[in-house]
């Protein structure tokens, strides 16, 4: 009941936020939302440290702006090509990625993603240095103009809800399920009889077409398409949003996503400071509050509920404390 | 056989391989070396070669300290600071997830490469080269500098593998390796030693920024770029083996070079295909013993 009031309230607010905000900001941060939600979906639900997940965003938005620009294709339908594109690409790297373990998939994947730079850097559709110009919003479902801003921010929120949606999904079935038993305890997980490295490739490519899907909205949004989407500096961004917001949470990559873009937006005018600061902001979290926000918080909840719980019977005055 | 292609281009692309390579490889010998000990991948790598870059520069236009000096001061002092860092970050993640360890050196990577483009911008900073002029082999012009960069880095590799393979502190970084309970157990003092190595990895990366410093323009960027092909190179060779990490960089230098003459456009990735090449057919490094870790 509670869950239900809170997501009217959160639906309400999302509605009619851009009559108090900027929506192209808004709109950065449902791209940067989904983009996190993917990288939440591997490194908190599975365990994988993916560190070159950009690629599969700056893939997904040149793919998405090639199909908008090349044909008459309807926009929702063009994200899409630009998430499958995204999944294939995580399909092939993942099936060669996984036979390395632990920390080095890591190290692989940043590398892959390095490659992935130079190509779009070369190919001859993505406009090399100066980007991918002057993407067009190809009307959605055919006959629905998106080319005002304030049309646009209402499809990026459908999108980003069904992602979020397909997100929880994913997590919450049985799938999910044995996800989460794979990054606790692989070898227990095959002697039950799964195949851990098919489960985590599925991953790899489920959480790389939803960065692809995220990647193709911004190319939208932007209408343009850059180098820097698919730049190792992104998939750092994109780990420190999801660690800042709680990783293996639900909702963190929504804070988490919000408050860096939001940072990013405020210290664009200085410089160098975007950088040191997300250093130290990742730094203060690893270093402090490993769980990020959300997770902080939920085990303040948990935490006070249970001395509630415990002290509730001895003494009246607990009660208060549960208004925390 | 390759006409059209003039001697002087191949061997001068061949020698920029080995300058290239030489880097390379004692930078993933660094980071072998601390991974092989303390399973942290040092993200910070590239931003302390860069550190040693950066601090004989400094040296250099503050104090008028010259190259020679700067060749065992800058990276003493890099060595130096990564033992503090050590200390105080590394240490206190050492039981938590290996991941946390890599995202957190990582954070400092981001936030020395921020503030030395703050105070010194994006901007290359010269280096006067330290031995000028060269001698002329017929079939190309060497120059002095070039020539010493790839004897230096050579001597210093082959000397990394004799300590480690044939002295009784190398023995000991071996055995702390694989058992450090253990090793524990006989005395001796595994967490001292992990200090030391991770500034000795370091210190490492600290002398190729040196080494760097007059070849290419001393800037905050010139780290984080040249990390990832080197952890490409590290992953090519197989994480555990140190040996492996340096033939295979001074390997994939040449094979770079060579890429640059006879198919240029495909040189910034090659080193990659080799990477996919070799997690296709031996998906645990060319150079690993055992199976991955």
């Amino acid at each position: 009941m509670v869950r239900l009031l809170l997501l009217a309230v959160v639906a309400v607010l999302a509605i009619a936020a851009p009559f108090y905000f900027y929506s192209v900001t808004l709109m950065t941060v449902m791209c940067f939302v989904i983009f996190a939600c993917s990288f939440n979906l591997l490194l908190g639900y599975t365990g994988l440290l993916c560190f070159g997940h950009a690629m599969f965003f700056g893939g997904g938005a040149y793919i998405t702006g090639q199909i908008l620009k090349a044909t008459p294709i309807s926009t929702e339908l063009a994200i899409l090509g630009g998430g499958a594109a995204a999944g294939l690409l995580g399909l092939v790297i993942g099936y060669l990625t996984m036979r390395r373990q632990g920390i080095q998939f890591a190290m692989i994947t940043l590398a892959f993603s390095q490659f992935i730079y130079f190509i779009f850097l070369q190919a001859p559709f993505t406009g090399g240095e100066d980007g991918m110009q002057a993407i067009p919003r190809n009307d959605l479902f055919g006959f629905v103009d998106i080319t005002s801003n304030s049309t646009l921010y209402y499809v990026v929120l459908a999108i980003t809800a069904l992602c979020v949606f397909v997100y929880y999904r994913v997590v919450h079935s049985p799938y999910g399920e044995v996800l989460k038993a794979v990054r606790d305890n692989q070898p227990r997980v095959e002697s039950l009889g799964f195949d851990p490295e098919k489960i985590k490739l599925v991953a790899f490519i489920i959480s790389a077409s939803m960065a692809g899907v995220a990647g193709g909205m911004k190319a939208v949004v932007y209408q343009f398409a850059t180098l820097t989407d698919a730049s190792w500096p992104i998939s750092g961004e994109v780990i420190l949003m999801t660690l800042l917001g709680g990783l293996g949470t639900l909702v963190g990559p929504v804070f988490g996503a919000a408050g860096i873009i939001l940072l990013n937006d405020y210290l664009a005018g200085f410089g160098e400071w975007a950088l040191v600061s997300q250093g130290v902001i990742l730094l203060v979290v690893i270093v402090f509050f490993r769980r990020g926000i959300v997770g902080e918080l939920s085990a303040l909840v948990r935490y006070l509920r249970r001395r509630n719980r415990t002290e509730a019977p001895a003494a009246q005055p607990a009660a208060a404390t549960s208004g925390h | 056989m390759f006409e059209g292609i003039s001697t002087q281009l191949l061997f001068g692309q061949v020698l920029l391989g080995l300058i290239n390579g030489s880097f390379y490889a004692m930078l993933s010998m660094g980071l072998a070396i601390i991974f092989g000990l303390m399973s942290v991948v040092n993200f910070t790598h590239g931003a302390q070669y860069m550190l040693g870059a950066f601090i004989a520069w400094l040296l250099l236009n503050y104090l008028g300290i010259g190259y020679w000096p700067s060749l065992v001061l800058a990276p003493v002092l890099v060595a130096i600071s990564g033992m503090v860092l050590e200390r105080l970050l590394l240490r206190p993640l050492q039981g938590l997830d290996h991941l946390y360890g890599l995202l957190a050196t990582y954070a400092v990577a981001l936030i020395v490469e921020g503030l030395v483009r703050y105070k010194y911008g994006s901007t290359g900073l010269p280096y006067d080269n330290p031995m000028p002029g060269g001698i002329n082999l017929g079939f190309m012009f060497l120059p002095y500098y070039r020539l010493w960069v790839v004897v230096f880095s050579l001597v210093t590799c082959v000397g990394t593998w004799l300590l480690i393979e044939h002295t009784k502190l190398g023995a000991y970084l071996r055995a702390a390796n694989e058992k450090p309970q253990i090793v524990e157990a006989f005395g001796i003092n595994v967490p001292k030693m992990m200090t030391l190595t991770y500034g000795f990895g370091v210190g490492l990366a600290g002398l190729s920024g040196v080494l760097a410093a007059p070849i290419y323009q001393v800037s905050p960027s010139m780290g984080s770029s040249l990390m990832i092909v080197v952890f490409a190179v590290v992953v090519i060779g197989g994480m555990g083996s140190i040996v492996g990490a340096a033939i295979t960089g001074y390997m994939l230098g040449l094979v770079e070079g060579l890429t640059k003459v006879f198919y240029p456009e495909a040189a910034s990735v090659v080193i990659f295909m080799f990477m996919i090449i070799s997690l296709y057919l031996r998906p645990a490094g060319i150079f690993a013993d055992k199976e991955s870790v």
